[in-house]
């Protein structure tokens, strides 16, 4: 019987049984920041521990730096401490910070694919869930709480159960102006927000064979909305094509061993899975969320739910949705006004997000009562972005363009909404409150879905706003 | 490092009715602007519990009757969203020493154990059920029984499921892994000269 990707990189990784039954498990890559490491940090200080390998500890800041400057101190004296705090860690334990001066600052999870850091069949752990991204290199990658961060600082392992797998197979072919947001949002919406608790999902099929890296990341990112602590794609020439030669992927006769290694780590075609989900790419429509959680999508063409037409167990959850959100119960979704427009975050603020909605955004404008941003991912996307001039083509339709961090995405900077403001958001969470303001609304959406409600100011179908053709079939 | 063997939580509960409640509700994010957890019991659900003039809302937890309730009760997916470690924290520091639900978020269940607070999963009738009997007489006393997997109430006995690694964890006194981690660091650095990559 073949393995999954999943019990070979387990495998690899696990040290022993502990005394209550999990497994003690080497996590061969830590990332950490600002916000969930202070305390560890302050924990392996009670404990008079060093770091057992700084060499393998990578750390970035990202949450609470502010988009629109850089001069320190920063206006909230919290982030400058924060700040303050992780330089200071990193300085004492000789943990490698790309700090904001470095070029390589960034969004966690953007920065470390960028570099390299992120390989197959590697163990990666950080301090927030949407660690989960990494996997879409081929690698167990999930997000952990402080003390465990504390527990990676003092040992490099931690107590953890096996999770289950589930393969979950998208076929056939996407349809224009459908992508790999719409993927995950619909893959969320028919298996739940806790669909996928206990489980890791290993995404496969044609759709995902033909995905580029950034959009295997844009679908592992939000595998924990989904309820699944890890999501992973298993590594192919797709995935070597993109690591060969960042900075700290291996070289020269090393990445030839490299990569014949990585191959092995893929799941075996005679693998097996506590469970199998076949889903049909072009059942896959453009896809928003109405309500509270990323669970509650519909398509762009559908109308928000009533109560009375949902479940008996799911009548309290929509009709708390309905009365948070402000829309109309039975309505089109499409025509919803907006009021910002987010575009960015580590679901969808890499270099490819950016230049797809360029190529629609030329001579085209933000609505005058829209306040739009654009974030990118980190430094390094911010680079190249400029290099090629998509920058400026974002700030000519009227987007504010922005230095690199989570930004409007949860409310730790100086982004973020007022009052019960709505924001089209390309982020990956729309809880109550946010995007920083107790009655703020969110509804998430793909990059380019979120450029069409800043040109109309209205949830809009992309497809119509930017004249994108179903191509007629022969 | 020797931690207490936490076979019950015994106290009175309140009911935080919902399905999905999320940890950016548990904990809004603005707060997790610090470098110690100290103090983070008071924003525990802090933008449902206030209205914009400061003014308190209906929320559960506001209700006096229930105020020094050690038990939290819910529904499911309870602590669904971020990883932060920050939500139960929160939880822990108002006060609640036990977590009566329909299921949890994996990662916040994994940090509530580490934390020493036992998460007892419960069928959604029996659940209903303690609420009413809850709202019916705020001071009753509820038991937690970590060994028995099981909630007491009245004359009442409900089942719970409790992950086997945290229940064993949490009557052990080994809930919090630190020691039996560090113990090992031979075997540790052999499995890290194992991986090509480390």
């Amino acid at each position: 019987m073949g393995k999954t990707l999943f019990q070979k990189v387990w495998d690899a990784h696990a040290v022993r049984e502990l005394s209550n039954g999990q497994t003690q498990l080497f996590i061969g890559t830590h990332l950490i920041h600002e916000v969930t490491s202070p305390q560890a940090f302050g924990m392996l200080r009670d404990l008079n521990l060093k770091v057992a390998y700084p060499h393998r500890t990578f750390a970035t800041v990202d949450h609470i730096v502010p988009t629109d400057e850089f001069a320190e101190p920063y206006r909230d004296p919290l982030a400058q401490a924060m700040m303050d705090e992780l330089r200071k860690n990193c300085a004492e334990f000789g943990i490698t910070f790309f700090d904001r001066s470095t070029g390589k600052q960034g969004i966690v999870h953007i920065v470390g694919p960028e570099l390299g850091i992120t390989q197959p069949g590697t163990t990666i752990a950080c301090g927030d869930s949407h660690t989960s991204t990494h996997g879409a290199f081929g690698a167990i990658a999930f997000g952990i709480g402080t003390t465990q961060i504390r527990d990676l600082l003092a040992t490099q392992t931690m107590a953890m159960g096996p999770l289950k797998v589930r393969r979950i197979q998208v076929d056939g072919k996407l349809l224009p102006g459908v992508y790999s947001k719409d993927v995950i949002l619909h893959i969320i919406r028919k298996l739940g927000v806790n669909g996928g608790t206990g489980f890791a999902y290993e995404y496969a099929g044609e759709v995902f064979d033909g995905f580029t890296m950034e959009e295997r990341m844009t679908v592992c990112n939000m595998s924990i909305e989904g309820g699944a602590r890890a999501g992973y794609v298993n590594p192919d020439e797709t995935t070597f094509t993109y690591l060969k030669g960042r900075s700290y992927a291996p070289k020269g006769a090393d990445w030839d061993k490299a990569v014949e290694r990585w191959r092995g780590f893929a799941s075996d075609a005679d693998a097996s899975y506590d469970d199998i989900v076949m889903i049909r790419g072009e059942d896959i429509a453009p896809t928003v969320t109405w309500g509270i959680n990323p669970g509650q999508g519909i398509s762009i063409d559908e109308n928000v739910p009533t109560v009375e037409s949902a479940r008996g167990t799911e009548k309290a959850s929509i009709a708390e949705a309905l009365e948070y959100m402000k829309l109309e119960p039975g309505a089109p979704i499409k025509g919803t006004p907006i009021n910002v427009a987010f575009m960015g975050s580590c679901t969808n603020g890499r270099y490819s997000d950016f230049v797809e909605v360029a190529k629609y955004l030329k001579g085209r404008k933000v609505a005058s009562n829209v306040k739009a941003i654009a974030v990118p991912g980190s430094q390094g996307v911010g680079a190249i972005l400029k290099q090629k001039g998509i920058d400026q083509v974002f700030r000519d339709a009227g987007f504010e363009w922005r230095e690199a961090g989570c930004s409007m995405c949860l409310a730790m900077n100086p982004d973020k909404l007022i009052g019960d403001q709505l924001c089209a958001s390309s982020s990956n969470r729309n809880f109550k409150g946010r995007q920083g303001s107790p009655t703020g609304r969110t509804i998430l959406m793909s990059p380019l879905m979120v450029a069409a409600a800043a040109i109309e100011g209205r949830v809009s179908d992309a497809r119509e706003v930017f004249g994108i053709r179903e191509l007629a079939t022969a | 490092m020797a931690l207490a063997k936490i076979t019950e939580v015994r106290g009175r509960a309140v009911h935080v009715p919902g399905d999905d409640i999320d940890t950016d509700r548990i904990i809004p994010a603005r707060y997790m602007k610090c470098i110690t957890f100290d103090g983070l019991g008071e924003f525990l659900f802090y933008d449902v519990r206030k209205n914009d003039d400061g003014s308190p809302t209906k929320h559960p937890l506001n209700d006096p009757r229930h105020a020094g309730a050690t038990i939290l009760i819910s529904g499911a997916n309870f602590g669904c969203g971020s990883s932060r470690e920050h939500a139960p924290q929160a939880i822990y520091r108002y006060g609640f020493r036990g977590l009566i639900a329909d299921s949890y978020a994996e990662i916040f269940f994994g940090n509530c154990t580490t934390l020493g607070i036992p998460c007892f999963s419960v069928e959604r009738a029996d659940r209903e059920m303690l609420a009413a009997a809850i709202e019916a007489d705020p001071d009753l006393e509820v038991i937690m029984d970590v060994e028995k997997f099981e909630v007491r109430f009245g004359d009442r006995t409900i089942k719970a499921a409790v992950r086997e690694s945290a229940r064993r964890g949490l009557v052990t006194g080994q809930w919090d892994p630190i020691a039996e981690l560090l113990e090992d660091a031979p075997l540790t650095a052999k499995v890290a000269s194992s991986l090509a990559y480390v």
